[in-house]
């Protein structure tokens, strides 16, 4: 009985949240509203008891991602005006595909089987996912290591291009 | 397993509730008898120069562009970790280049003097 009410919750202040991104005309209360709708993602993941997906939404996208946009709009010229527009002249278009592509959305998903499993999580999946990381997945693990080297190599190259 | 998450919860409304009560209460109970002196933003301090609402030097992006991607590299290493005892030699070396490939961006972000302060 608890859960349902929880996620509902939950929900409602992920939906929240991410109304109030698109809406605040200050860019930088945006980021932090932002990471209220990430944490809540979090919550989610923990209500669905994946655990390490939650761990990792809050270590990676609330604790990295977060910061680096918070960061971004710091940094960039006229970002941190207080007053901003959230619209330009072209929301009108912005409006029709937008309302295209969320009745896409419903006709694909209200199509779509949606299979649930009964048995119960297992407890202790992160062996799992260690084990699978260096044998099925090896190749995706190391090129995700390549990826955050050429993310870096690139960041330092465009910092050092400004001086 | 989930029921232990109430804990955290209950942990973090009372952490959310205690500040929320102390301003309240503090609200409810304070005179209010202000003056400038008292409204200023610094009662005792020296007042900031120019808006607060300034664009950051480039430079802390870096930083924080090489912590998210270090902060990434924890996170594949730690199912890896857990898993040790079960994996053979082949994993550790595995781990060993995914570590070794992020070590040359190390060494490359200092090399070049990303990590120094201009």
């Amino acid at each position: 009985m608890l859960l349902p009410i929880l996620f509902i919750f939950f929900s409602i202040a992920v939906l929240g949240f991410a109304l109030l991104v698109v809406t605040t005309r200050n860019m930088f209360h945006a980021a932090l509203f932002l990471v209220g709708a990430l944490f809540g993602v979090a919550a989610l993941y923990i209500l669905l008891e994946a655990e390490f997906l939650a761990v990792v939404q809050i270590l990676i996208y609330v604790g990295a991602i977060a910061t680096l946009i918070v960061f971004a709009i710091m940094l960039s010229r006229n970002m941190m005006r207080r007053d901003i527009r959230a619209a330009n002249d072209q929301w009108v278009e912005g409006a029709v595909a937008a309302v295209l592509l969320f009745a896409l959305l419903v006709l694909v998903l209200s199509r779509a089987s949606w299979p649930t499993v009964t048995a119960a999580a297992p407890p202790d999946a992160i062996p799992g996912i260690g084990k699978a990381l260096v044998s099925d997945y090896v190749i995706p693990f190391e090129v995700a290591s390549v990826l955050l080297l050429v993310g870096m190599v690139g960041a330092i190259i465009i910092a050092r291009e400004r001086e | 397993m989930l029921s232990k998450y109430g804990f955290i919860g209950i942990l973090a409304v009372v952490a959310f509730g205690f500040p929320v009560l102390g301003l309240v209460v503090a609200w409810l109970l304070s005179p209010k008898k202000p003056n400038p002196i008292k409204q200023s933003t610094y009662e005792c301090g020296v007042e900031t120069i120019g808006d607060t609402w300034v664009q950051f030097r480039a430079q802390y992006y870096l930083f924080a562009l090489v912590f998210v991607v270090f902060d990434i590299e924890t996170v594949f290493l730690y199912p890896w970790a857990v898993a040790y005892g079960q994996l053979g030699l082949f994993a550790l070396v595995e781990a060993a280049l995914f570590v070794l490939i992020l070590f040359a961006g190390l060494v490359y972000a200092w090399r070049k003097g990303a990590l120094e302060w201009q």
